[in-house]
């Protein structure tokens, strides 16, 4: 029986902010078989950086916990899913508009979704009160762009 | 990494400003601005290859808190990949954008 997909991986690390570089970095190697522009590279490191820090502050409050991140090729394509198990989103439409933010004391500009939207192919997230947040993303490599 | 020259602050931007730099960046502008009065921030992003919306995060903090009192936000040496960040946060209605660093404290000395 073959994979339905060419390479995959699977990690946890603790929801420290050191570890938004970290997730970048991995996920930028895990990606570099499919030759990424710089354009795309830059496109995806900033999705991840958001959807971890959301991890971080939103979900675990800056407490540390574990985050998960797994990432699947299949082709041209890339499929990640960053998953905490931290508050969770009381109203995920709410959230995914530009410039919500709950943490302006901590200078969030609230742009992460927004950023996560524009940046990648495909959002979906689901989310659940006291049992966390699913971030899944695609997104195409050698696509022409419309912007 | 900072630059106080009268009531003006040049910050040079790391190389990458996510969330993590972001934080430390917020505590040591906070220390500077309780030290001087500061009226013009100018953030220059000569040597930044990645920021996040953290980074908007940090000029929209700077620009709350010099705007209350007549100041402004500048952003210098922005390359593409940070300047596609810039536009599509829309923080260039706040922010005043500059080729280099010099064009902007030419035109702050005028």
């Amino acid at each position: 029986m073959g994979r339905e997909y060419d390479n995959h991986m699977k990690i946890t690390f603790d929801s420290i902010s050191e570890n938004e570089k970290f997730a970048r970095i991995v996920v930028a190697a895990f990606i570099a078989r499919l030759n990424p522009t710089m354009e795309e590279m830059s496109d995806i490191k900033t999705a991840v950086s958001e959807a971890v820090t959301n991890c971080i502050i939103h979900a675990y409050e800056n407490e540390v916990k574990q985050i998960e991140m797994e990432g699947k090729i299949t082709g041209k394509k890339l499929f990640l899913r960053i998953t905490d198990f931290g508050k969770g989103i009381e109203n995920v439409e709410e959230a995914m508009q530009p410039m919500f933010t709950t943490g302006l004391k901590e200078e969030r500009s609230g742009m992460g979704f927004s950023f996560m939207e524009a940046f990648m192919d495909q959002l979906n997230v689901v989310s659940q009160i006291g049992k966390g947040t699913v971030v899944e993303m695609e997104k195409e490599i050698g696509k022409e762009k419309e912007f | 990494m900072y630059q106080q020259n009268g009531n003006i602050l040049i910050i040079y931007v790391p190389k990458e400003l996510d969330h993590h730099k972001a934080e430390e960046m917020k505590k040591e502008t906070l220390h500077i601005f309780q030290k001087a009065t500061i009226r013009y921030v100018i953030f220059d992003f000569k040597n930044t290859e990645f920021m996040d919306s953290s980074g908007i995060g940090m000029l929209m903090g700077r620009y709350r808190q010099v705007n209350l009192t007549g100041g402004k936000v500048f952003v210098t040496g922005v390359r593409e990949e940070i300047s596609r960040i810039l536009m599509l946060s829309g923080i260039y209605r706040i922010v005043k954008q500059y080729e280099t660093l010099e064009e902007a404290l030419e035109d702050l000395s005028r």
